[in-house]
C-alpha cells in the first residue's frame, strides 16, 4: 500500500472529510487483503517472516496488483500466532509458518479454497472454524477497541475508518465544557486500576488554578502477564493520541506526554510514528485543523520500575527524578507535573474517548453495567485453553470469560481460582465464577479490576504459593520509601516463604494479618495499600490450605517442594528403568526386574520421575503430610514375570 | 491568609492555610510520634508513625499527619485503637532493625511494641532519610543518597564528595535515630582512604582506591 506523497496539512473540518473521501475512493472493499498479525507476540512466533513470505509469494505469482498485504497490531489471539486473516472472505488461519505461505497463496488467494489444516479447531467441540468471527474466542467478545482493522503505521488507514473525526467534532461543534460533560455522562472510569471517574478527574484539573496544564497517557503497564496497553499502542496508536488531544481540549492543556515503558519498543515506535504523521497532517501541534487549539505531545520512556505506573511516581519520573510515589493529599489533577494540574489516564481509557465523542455517552453506556460502563480488555492467561486479549462489556461473568471465550481449563483439569487485578489483586474461587466482572463487584469480592489481568489457575495450584509469588513480586517492586510497604512486605514475604517450607510458627497467620493491616492502613501509595490483597484473598477463600501448611506441614495441592516427597508405588512399578535413567540426582535405586526405590536423602524433588513414568503405570506419586512408606524389603523387590509363550 | 477551624482529639483549634495536621498538633502540645520528621526539612512521609485518623465530610481516612494539609471542619483523632495498633506494628517492624535505638525503645514502651516479634534484620538503618535530606536540603551538599529499591534500599555516602564535605560538617550524625550513619561514614572513610590510614594534610597524591 503506497503511503502517497507528503500531505498538505488539514486546515478545516472539511479538509479532513475530503481527505477521508479521497482515501476511501481509492479503496475497493472487495479487493483481497492478507492481514498477518504483527503484534509483539506474533512477531515472536514468526509474524514478520510470514508477512515477508506473503509479499514475496504474491510477487512471484504476479498478483501483486490484485492483492494487498498488511501487518496490523495485536489481534489478541496470541497463543495461536502468527494469525493470518484473508479478506474479504475473512478466512482465518492460525499458527502459520512461512512454509505454509505458497500453499495459502495458491489455494486460498488464487483458488479460493480453504486449507483445513490451518484452521482453528475448537478445544471443546473439535469443530474447525473458517471465519475469524466464528471462533468461540472472538464470537463471545465485544471488540469495540480490539476489533478495528488497520495498519498502525498508516494514518490514512485510521482516517479511513473515521479517525480524528471525533477530535474534529470536539473542536468545531463542541465547547470544552460540552466535551467534559459528554465524558462525565458516559460514566467512563479509569482503566488503569482504581476505576476513578474520568470526567471527574478532568473536571478537577479544568477547575484547578493555573494556565499551564498537562494530559498524560499512562503506558507503564507492569502487571505480570498483562499487555492490553501494549496491544492498543501497537495496533491503534492514533486512537490514543486522538483521545489525548480531545482531553487536552476539554481541560485546557496544550502539552501532553505519552509514558511508554522501555520494554515496549514496538509500541514506542508506533507512537512516535503516529505523532509525526499527525503533526504533519495538522492533527497535532500548532493550530490543529486550522483552529486556535495547540497541542504538542512528547514521549517519555520509562526505566522499568513497576511502581512508576503509580500516578505521582510517573509524574515524578517525567520531571526527571527517581520514579517514587509522593503523597497525594492534594490530587495530581490539581498539583501534578511540576506542581501543575495534570490529568493522567491509562492507554485504554484514552482510546475510549474518541468513541464517546463520536457516538455519544448513551452509546457508551449501552455497554456494561450501571456503574461500570463500556467494555474492558482483559489479559486472559494461565491454565486455560485460549490465552490472549479479550474485550467484553463490563458485567460479563467470570464463567463466561473463562469457559466460553477461554475455552475452559487445559488438559481437562479442574478450575481452582482466578487471579484478577495484577499482583495486588486477589484470587477468587470456583463458587465466585458467576460474579459479574466490574469495578465494584471485584472490589467487593476482595479482588480488584486493576488493569485487567486475569490469571486462571487449575487444581494443581497451591494458593499459599501463589500468595508468596505475588508478594515476592511486590517486594521486589516496592520503592522502599515508606516503612509499611518496605518492611511489611519484607516480613510478609519471609513468613509466607516459611509457611511453604513448613517452618512457620503457630502464630504466622496472626502476624500476617497484622502486616496486612499496616500495609493497607498506613502505606504511602496504592502499591503498598493493596499489597496485602494476594494474602488476604487467598486466606479468605482458601484458609484451610494455610492451616494445612502451618499445622499439618502438608501442601494439599502437592506443590511446595519442602512439604512433598516423591514415592514409587511398589504395586505399580514395572521396573522399566525410565525414571532411573532420567533422574538427574541419581536418587533412584533399582534395575531390570528390580522395583525402583527413591532415596529420599538424595532426591531434589525436581519431579522428573513423576513426569517420565509411563502413563500406563503411573507408579510415581507425590505425598505430603505423611511419612514416606518404609522401604520395601530386598526379597520383595524382584519382579518375576511369566515368559510369554513363544 | 484565612483562618481554618478544626478539631484535634476533641479540642477546637485554629490554623492557617498551608499548615499540616502535625504542625497544628505540635503547636497545641498534642504529641504525635515521628521518626522521619524534622522542622528544618520538607515533610517526607516515610516512617508513617505519625499516622492519624482524619474525618472530612463524613469520610474517615488514615493519613500521615506530617503531610496532611489542614482543612476547614476537619476532625482529627491522634489516638484511636486502630492508629495505636498501626503504630505498634510499624515500631515492631523497625525494632527488627534497631532494637536498641533509644527513641524506638521509648515509643515501643508507649505503644506496647515487642522487640522480637518479627525476624531480626541485618542492617540497623531504618531509612528515615533524615541524613540524606538534611545534606541535600539544608547543606545543599548531596553527599548522601539512597541506593537501591525496595528491600535492598540503603543509604550511601558518595566517597568523592564525602572526602571533601564531611570532615568539617558531620551535622547529620546527631539526627540519626539508630547511629547507623556514623558506622556507614566510618566504613566509607575506611574504604575510600585505603592507605595511608591517616590523612596527611597537604600531602598530594594520596589517591582514592
Amino acid at each position: 500500500m503506497s503511503k502517497g506523497g507528503k500531505m498538505p496539512r488539514l486546515n478545516s473540518q472539511e479538509d479532513l472529510v475530503r481527505l477521508r473521501e479521497e482515501i476511501l475512493a481509492k479503496r475497493d472493499p472487495k479487493r483481497p487483503c492478507v492481514f498477518v498479525c504483527n503484534g509483539t507476540a506474533c512477531i515472536a512466533s514468526g509474524g514478520l517472516e510470514v508477512l515477508k513470505a506473503f509479499q514475496e509469494e504474491i510477487e512471484r505469482q504476479g498478483i501483486n496488483a490484485l492483492v494487498d498485504t498488511k501487518g496490523p497490531g495485536c489481534s489478541g489471539f496470541c497463543e495461536r500466532g502468527p494469525v493470518v486473516v484473508i479478506y474479504p472472505e475473512e478466512i482465518c488461519y492460525v499458527k502459520v509458518r512461512p512454509e505454509d505461505v505458497p500453499e495459502i497463496v495458491k489455494e486460498t488467494l488464487i483458488g479460493k479454497k480453504v486449507i483445513e489444516r490451518l484452521l482453528y479447531q475448537e478445544p471443546l467441540t473439535g469443530e474447525k472454524e473458517i471465519h475469524e468471527s466464528d471462533i468461540s474466542f472472538y464470537k463471545h467478545q465485544t471488540r469495540v477497541l480490539m476489533g478495528v482493522k488497520l495498519d498502525p503505521r498508516s494514518i490514512e488507514d485510521y482516517i479511513a475508518i473515521g479517525g480524528y473525526s471525533a477530535l474534529s467534532k470536539a473542536l468545531f461543534q463542541m465547547t470544552p465544557e460540552q466535551v467534559l460533560e459528554e465524558v462525565k455522562k458516559s460514566n467512563l472510569r479509569g482503566r488503569g486500576g482504581a476505576g476513578f471517574p474520568t470526567g471527574r478527574k478532568w473536571e478537577t484539573a479544568k477547575k484547578a488554578p493555573g494556565d499551564i496544564k498537562y494530559v498524560i497517557v499512562n503506558g507503564d503497564e507492569g502487571d505480570p502477564g498483562a499487555y492490553m496497553d501494549r496491544a492498543l499502542l501497537e495496533r491503534n496508536p492514533h486512537s490514543v493520541l486522538e483521545g489525548l488531544a480531545i482531553g487536552a481540549y476539554a481541560v485546557g492543556a496544550s502539552e501532553g506526554f505519552v509514558y511508554v515503558r522501555q520494554e515496549y519498543p514496538l509500541a514506542l515506535k508506533h507512537v512516535l510514528m503516529a505523532i509525526e504523521q499527525a503533526e504533519s497532517y495538522g492533527l497535532l501541534g500548532e493550530n490543529i485543523l486550522g483552529t486556535k487549539f495547540n497541542f504538542k505531545v512528547k514521549v517519555h520512556q520509562g526505566a522499568g520500575a513497576f511502581v512508576s505506573g503509580e500516578s505521582s511516581a510517573l509524574m515524578t519520573a517525567i520531571e526527571g527524578k527517581v520514579g517514587e510515589p509522593r503523597p497525594k493529599y492534594i490530587r495530581t489533577s490539581v498539583k501534578g507535573i511540576w506542581g501543575r494540574p495534570s490529568v493522567l489516564n491509562n492507554v485504554e481509557t484514552w482510546a475510549n474517548v474518541p468513541l464517546i465523542i463520536n457516538k455519544g455517552a448513551d452509546w457508551f453506556r449501552g455497554y456494561g453495567t450501571e456503574k461500570s460502563s463500556g467494555t474492558k480488555i482483559f489479559s486472559l492467561v494461565g491454565k486455560i485453553n485460549n490465552t490472549g486479549l479479550v474485550e467484553v462489556p463490563m458485567g460479563v461473568t467470570l464463567r463466561d470469560i473463562i469457559f466460553k471465550i477461554g475455552g475452559g481449563i487445559r488438559n481437562g483439569k479442574r478450575f481452582k481460582a482466578v487471579q484478577t487485578g495484577g499482583p495486588s489483586g486477589g484470587c477468587l474461587p470456583e463458587d465466585m465464577l458467576d460474579l459479574k466482572v466490574d469495578f465494584d463487584e471485584l472490589t467487593k469480592a476482595g479482588s480488584m479490576m486493576g488493569s485487567g489481568g486475569m490469571i486462571v489457575m487449575d487444581e494443581d495450584t497451591c494458593m499459599v504459593d501463589v500468595a508468596r509469588y505475588f508478594v515476592d513480586f511486590l517486594t521486589e517492586e516496592s520503592c522502599g520509601k515508606c516503612v509499611p510497604c518496605r518492611e511489611g512486605l519484607r516480613q510478609m514475604h519471609k513468613i509466607l516463604t516459611d509457611i511453604t517450607k513448613g517452618k512457620a510458627s503457630e502464630n504466622a497467620l496472626e502476624l500476617l494479618e497484622d502486616l496486612a493491616e499496616v500495609l493497607t492502613g498506613a502505606s504511602l501509595c496504592a502499591l503498598g495499600k493493596s499489597a496485602a490483597n494476594p494474602f488476604l484473598s487467598t486466606l479468605k477463600y482458601f484458609r484451610e490450605e494455610y492451616e494445612a501448611h502451618i499445622k499439618g506441614k502438608r501442601c494439599p495441592a502437592l506443590v511446595c517442594k519442602d512439604l512433598i516427597s516423591y514415592y514409587i508405588d511398589p504395586e505399580k512399578c514395572q521396573a522399566c528403568m525410565t525414571c532411573l535413567r532420567k533422574c538427574p540426582a541419581k536418587a533412584i535405586d533399582g534395575g531390570k526386574n528390580l522395583i525402583h526405590i527413591i532415596d529420599q536423602d538424595k532426591c531434589t524433588k525436581c519431579g522428573t520421575c513423576f513426569e517420565v513414568c509411563p502413563s500406563k503405570f503411573r507408579a510415581v506419586r507425590k505425598i505430603s503430610g505423611e511419612p514416606v512408606p518404609e522401604r520395601l524389603p530386598e526379597e520383595k523387590r524382584k519382579i518375576v514375570r511369566e515368559r510369554k509363550a513363544q | 491568609m484565612s483562618e481554618i477551624h478544626l478539631e484535634i482529639d476533641g479540642r477546637q483549634v485554629k490554623a492557617r492555610e498551608g499548615m499540616t495536621v502535625l504542625d497544628v498538633a505540635s503547636r497545641e502540645g498534642i504529641k504525635i510520634p515521628t521518626l522521619c520528621y524534622h522542622e528544618a526539612l520538607e515533610p517526607y512521609g516515610g516512617c508513617r508513625l505519625c499516622t492519624v485518623e482524619v474525618e472530612s465530610g463524613g469520610r474517615k481516612n488514615l493519613v500521615a499527619s506530617c503531610l496532611y494539609p489542614v482543612e476547614e471542619g476537619l476532625i482529627v483523632r491522634t489516638r484511636t485503637l486502630k492508629v495505636d495498633k498501626l503504630r505498634k506494628t510499624i515500631l515492631e517492624l523497625l525494632l527488627a532493625h534497631a532494637p536498641d535505638s533509644p527513641i524506638l525503645e521509648e515509643y515501643a514502651k508507649e505503644y506496647g511494641a515487642q522487640k522480637e516479634r518479627f525476624e531480626k534484620q541485618a542492617s540497623f538503618c531504618i531509612l528515615c532519610g533524615l541524613c540524606v535530606r538534611y545534606c541535600a536540603e539544608v547543606k545543599k551538599a548531596n553527599v548522601l543518597s539512597f541506593v537501591g529499591r525496595g528491600t535492598t534500599r540503603e543509604i550511601n555516602f558518595i566517597p568523592e564528595l564525602a572526602a571533601k564535605e564531611c570532615w568539617n560538617c558531620k551535622e547529620c550524625f546527631p539526627l540519626c535515630p539508630t547511629s547507623y550513619l556514623q558506622a556507614a561514614y566510618v566504613l566509607t572513610e575506611a574504604l575510600y582512604t585505603q592507605a595511608p590510614p591517616f590523612e596527611v594534610k597537604g600531602l598530594k597524591g594520596v589517591k582514592a582506591c
